[in-house]
């Protein structure tokens, strides 16, 4: 959570930069920022690769557990496009890819500002962060009205880390270890779902 | 793009070597948070310098909303129907 609030004070910080027009111009036009996502993309990849819990939620799936991502991934697609019939406001493509951050906003809104532009990156940004904090504020609500596994489909790729305390509070110790695996699942699922959507347009 | 997911899998068999090693995959967490801070930062720079995304931003925000709200009405209402199907305990 705290890294959280620290990776949102770093982009205002930016964003300050770029209105007061602070910045070298050569930092806005160059291509550094694609160089850097190449980096943070193999960072991220070591990372899953050296996590130890993230094997072993592969090794723990289940066919009821791996219902659960599915569940996201079909529920999200079917949301998001029902938005997009009643108020298309970008291509279909380009909001499942917001979609398909699942709450995971700093890679997602990087990774989407990467290919289709600064302005659908910051809607991806907004969006997953927005996923989180809708899931922080109703996930007992949810869990009351819509059974347990509804806060952790709504944390999406947060149910593995800042999410998980108040799912846990919501669902019961239970669903810990089930919030968990979809956490991780969906985390190692983003760039792909997103790259594979994108790449459809 | 398909280039970032190859680069992907080549840190997932990375990391999957220095499994053993903590202090790398410690040092690793340390340096993808200061990735993420540092592309924030420029994707930040950016949208602050870009005028068009800067006076559209209540706009784009309320789109953001109806994307999030979307995609976890859809998952709630999936794991809703799952969870009577195949997780709640018969009684």
């Amino acid at each position: 959570m705290r890294s959280s609030l620290t990776i949102l004070l770093f982009f205002a910080l930016g964003v300050m930069v770029g209105i007061f027009n602070f910045a070298p111009s050569y930092i806005i036009q160059n291509d550094l920022s694609h160089w850097a996502l190449y980096l943070l993309m193999l960072l991220v990849g070591i990372g899953i690769g050296a996590d130890a819990s993230a094997l072993k939620a592969i090794k723990a799936l289940n066919f009821r557990i791996a219902l659960v991502p599915l569940f996201t991934i079909v529920g999200t697609t079917l949301g998001v496009l029902l938005v997009y019939l009643i108020l298309p406001m970008f291509n279909l493509s380009d909001m499942l890819a917001i979609g398909y951050g699942f709450g995971y906003y700093s890679l997602s809104s990087i990774f989407i500002a990467d290919i289709r532009g600064d302005e659908l990156g910051v809607v991806a940004l907004l969006a997953n962060i927005m996923r989180e904090i809708i899931t922080l504020l109703f996930a007992p609500i949810f869990a009351s009205l819509f059974g347990k596994l509804s806060p952790i489909v709504s944390g999406g790729a947060t149910s593995m880390d800042t999410t998980l305390p108040i799912i846990t509070k919501s669902s019961g110790k239970d669903y810990a270890m089930v919030s968990l695996i979809h956490g991780v699942i969906l985390t190692i699922l983003v760039p792909f779902l997103v790259t594979l959507v994108l790449g459809l347009n | 793009m398909w280039t970032v997911l190859a680069i992907m899998i080549v840190g997932i068999a990375v990391g999957f070597a220095i499994r053993k090693k903590p202090n790398l995959a410690r040092l690793n967490d340390k340096l993808t948070l200061w990735a993420i801070y540092l592309l924030l930062f420029m994707l930040g720079i950016s949208i602050g310098a870009n005028d068009t995304i800067i006076n559209n931003l209540s706009k784009l925000g309320f789109s953001a909303l109806l994307i999030a709200l979307g995609g976890v009405a859809g998952s709630v209402a999936m794991a809703w129907a799952g969870y009577q199907l195949w997780f709640k305990k018969k009684g």
